[in-house]
């Protein structure tokens, strides 16, 4: 039952780093390449849109970790303090840049809000793959300082960073140059998805310079996986174990790896849809591949003396994930009816929608 | 320690207010739009349609309010409340995440559909849309009174002995005898806040000379279903979770009521006084007596347990913050009738909408619901104290262990600059919208 949740969960989080991820990623195209007013305001659409509804799944993937898997959810959230509010901060930025920016027609004021909404879905993109960083590399469970615990053994507290800047330090912080990486990939990745949303959804004047955008974005994000790849394996020697002991696993990866080859062919492809799955793919397996890295663990613990968090260590109980099994069933059913009737009203591009006025 | 508790408790106090500011707009609204949009439906009047999208607009304002404001509710849990999510989160974390699947995804992909959608889907479609988002507004009330009631009243669990609450029966969770009135209670005061803001934005548009038609209709509404509402917060469901506390939560009776000494017979009811704890009375009271014997148990002489009655450990540990939300609640609860119960005299004798000087009391009764409803909440949850379950766990063993004080003082202080520019632009936003008013602009 432990694997069931944890497999529903990571299921929520990838659709929530899809769905919100595009319009991160469209956040930071607006940031960087729409320059006339009229793109910036179909393409500032284009996520103001959905934002909201493809927030709920990060709300609905916190209440599931919640009841699955509660010591997790409390060590985790407590441990990543500060970055999980400075995320909520920005989640609020993000939102009243795009609800904001069209209330009113001065310029200033749009301008505002753009950056608002642009600086803030970078960083976003940038947090969300250094807590991937964080939850790979693992934390100093229990506190311990000179061998011995300070905290209980499943609690940590995690500074922003340690002097060293690095992940091999005994107490790492958010923020080293492992967790960089992992950052940096995630926003070259989100922009990608975003730039592909963008020439899925909109009729902008930049949608053909995008696609070069994308082979650009994509040679970068090439370079960075296998250099992180490279580090991983000091940072975590053991990294590839679970892929060597249960072979079929490999299909994480290779959903990852379609995604990068394929989006080298973005210029001729003809089809916008097509482009928009291959950058899906790419988060899709980046995150399924980093958690079947790890599983069954959710939290690895840099030192010894603490075991580190595992889905059967921090399970809510048996009769409650299973009562729980049963609403969900019926919950995926209802929002899986209306996600169609949402895409039967709302596909295709959005140009010509009434919005904000 | 000390520190550390009171600022956690602090930023969840602040934050759950100001969010709170929004979902009780949003949940009585919903009702009121589809109330437009179904009277559009039956008697094809443009106008009734046009009050439906009008409302639709500062709902959906509000609805981004509620959702940006919402998320640190439930992030915090974790982040600040770790301890107690760690314990209780095989319970309360059911009817959180049940929130989710089942009311918000209702909510936000039907909200797209209402706003977008209505030369797309026809008047029918669009009236279900709303009637959608109706329904998936309550439902989120009707699982966040189902996490709270556990907390004031725990059913259905077991205790491990690590100290670890596990769930023993799922249904017990909505079958609790605290859900069903604190529901109810909570959706109609909800119901009171939407319609004082139809009445208000009605009251504001006569006054100013202003779209009256809209005007006319906004106030007849609001007064009508503001007056409705508001007498049966007070009555039955008022007076049902009155009972609950009194049976569930006696030493939390006692403390909001402000009785100190436990009388022989039956007890008073305190309209007015300042609870002195130095002393252990009540200063500058003003009571009627037997009245609250007869209110809670329909018997003039049954004798009521005072805070005399009870350990210092089990009374709440604010006892004057309590008394005073309680009393300020229902002041204003029953002030609402009187004025609405005027109000409707002067709609049936077709004077209201010449009446001024009433028309400048609704429209700046306004923030009053909000303080009602605000204080209501302050009622549950102070009464709740020293526990977080009511009870069983007490609230200073709830909270991180690993977040130090000054962490929670410095995200503390960036919620509250934060917020008070979200409010800020809040106001704004609505003020643009309700200046514009309902009329549909000739482009």
């Amino acid at each position: 039952m432990e694997v069931f949740w944890y497999i529903i969960i990571a299921i929520v989080l990838a659709v929530f780093f899809i769905l919100d991820g595009y319009d991160f990623g469209t956040g930071i195209i607006h940031l960087f390449f729409a320059k006339d007013e009229k793109d910036k305001e179909v393409i500032a659409k284009s996520a103001g849109l959905f934002w909201d509804s493809n927030e709920v799944w990060l709300v609905t993937a916190g209440g599931m970790l919640f009841m699955a898997f509660p010591t997790f959810y409390a060590s985790a959230f407590s441990g990543f303090y500060l970055p999980l509010i400075l995320v909520l901060w920005l989640i609020i930025f993000r939102a009243i840049g795009l609800e904001f920016r069209s209330q009113f027609k001065y310029q200033m004021w749009k301008d505002i809000w753009d950056a608002s909404f642009g600086v803030s879905s970078l960083l976003l993109a940038l947090f969300f793959g250094i807590a991937l960083g964080n939850v790979v590399r693992g934390v100093n469970l229990g506190g311990v300082e000179n061998g011995v615990s300070v905290y209980e053994g499943h609690y940590f507290f995690l500074p922003l960073w340690d002097s060293s800047f690095s992940p091999l330090s005994k107490t790492p912080g958010v923020i080293d140059w492992f967790t960089i990486i992992i950052g940096l990939i995630s926003v070259v990745t989100l922009a990608i998805h975003g730039a592909n949303w963008v020439i899925l959804k909109t009729n902008s004047s930049i949608n053909s310079k995008l696609k070069n955008v994308i082979f650009k974005l994509n040679i970068v994000l090439t370079a960075l996986t296998i250099f992180s790849l490279m580090i991983w394996q000091i940072v975590n020697p053991n990294s590839l174990d679970n892929f060597i002991d249960k072979p079929y696993l490999i299909v994480f990866p290779m959903i990852y790896l379609t995604g990068l080859i394929g989006l080298f062919f973005i210029k001729k492809i003809k089809k916008d849809i097509y482009g928009f799955v291959l950058s899906t793919l790419l988060i899709l397996g980046g995150i399924t591949s980093s958690l079947a890295s790890l599983f069954p663990v959710l939290l690895p613990s840099v030192n010894t003396v603490n075991e580190p968090l595992t889905i059967y260590n921090t399970a809510a109980s048996e009769y409650g994930l299973s009562v729980a099994l049963n609403w969900g069933i019926i919950g995926f059913i209802l929002l899986f009816v209306y996600m169609i009737i949402q895409k039967r009203l709302m596909g295709g591009k959005i140009d010509k929608m009434d919005y904000g006025h | 320690m000390e520190d550390m508790l009171f600022y956690d408790r602090l930023q969840f106090a602040f934050t759950i207010t100001f969010h709170y500011i929004f979902p009780q707009l949003t949940m009585g609204l919903s009702l009121l739009i589809v109330y437009f949009k179904g009277k559009y439906l039956i008697n094809n009047i443009e106008e009734y349609n046009n009050a439906a999208k009008f409302f639709m607009k500062i709902f959906a304002v509000n609805f981004t309010m509620g959702v940006v404001t919402g998320i640190p509710m439930e992030f915090q849990f974790g982040t600040n409340w770790a301890k107690f999510s760690e314990l209780t989160g095989g319970i309360i974390g059911q009817t959180l995440a049940m929130e989710g699947m089942f009311s918000f995804f209702l909510e936000s992909s039907f909200l797209a559909l209402f706003i977008f959608g209505e030369k797309l889907m026809g008047q029918k479609l669009h009236f279900l849309t709303g009637f959608l988002v109706f329904l998936g507004s309550w439902a989120s009330g009707w699982f966040i009174l189902a996490t709270n009631a556990w907390m004031q009243h725990p059913v259905g669990y077991e205790i491990l002995d690590n100290g670890k609450y596990v769930l023993e029966n799922f249904s017990a969770l909505f079958s609790n005898p605290w859900l069903l009135p604190a529901f109810l209670h909570n959706q109609l005061a909800s119901v009171v806040t939407s319609s004082f803001v139809v009445a208000s934005i009605g009251a504001f548009y006569v006054l100013r000379n202003k779209q009256t038609e809209y005007g006319r209709l906004f106030l007849k509404t609001g007064v009508v279903f503001g007056l409705i509402s508001s007498l049966l917060v007070a009555f039955p469901t008022g007076d049902w979770n009155a009972k609950n506390v009194a049976k569930y939560q006696p030493a939390s009776f006692a403390a909001m009521e402000g009785i100190f000494e436990t009388e022989d017979a039956g007890a008073e009811i305190v309209l007015v006084g300042q609870p002195n704890m130095v002393e252990k009375k009540l200063d500058n009271k003003i009571a009627v007596p037997n009245i609250l014997s007869f209110l809670t148990y329909q018997d003039w002489a049954k004798q009521i347990q005072g805070m005399d009655q009870f350990k210092k450990e089990e009374l709440p540990d604010n006892i004057p913050a309590l008394y005073y939300s309680y009393h300020i609640m229902v002041g204003l609860g029953t002030i609402f009738i009187g004025i609405m119960a005027l109000a409707l005299f002067f709609l049936w004798r077709k004077k209201l909408y010449n009446s001024k000087a009433l028309l400048w009391v609704i429209m700046f009764l306004v923030p009053f619901p909000y303080i009602a409803n605000i204080t209501g909440w302050y009622t549950a949850e102070l009464g709740r104290q020293p526990y977080l379950v009511y009870g069983l766990l007490k609230t200073s063993e709830g909270i991180s262990p690993t977040v130090s004080s000054g962490n929670t003082l410095f995200t503390l202080l960036g919620f509250v600059a934060l917020y008070m520019l979200l409010g800020l632009l809040f106001l704004v936003l609505v003020g643009k919208t309700i200046n514009e008013g309902p009329k549909p602009q000739t482009h």
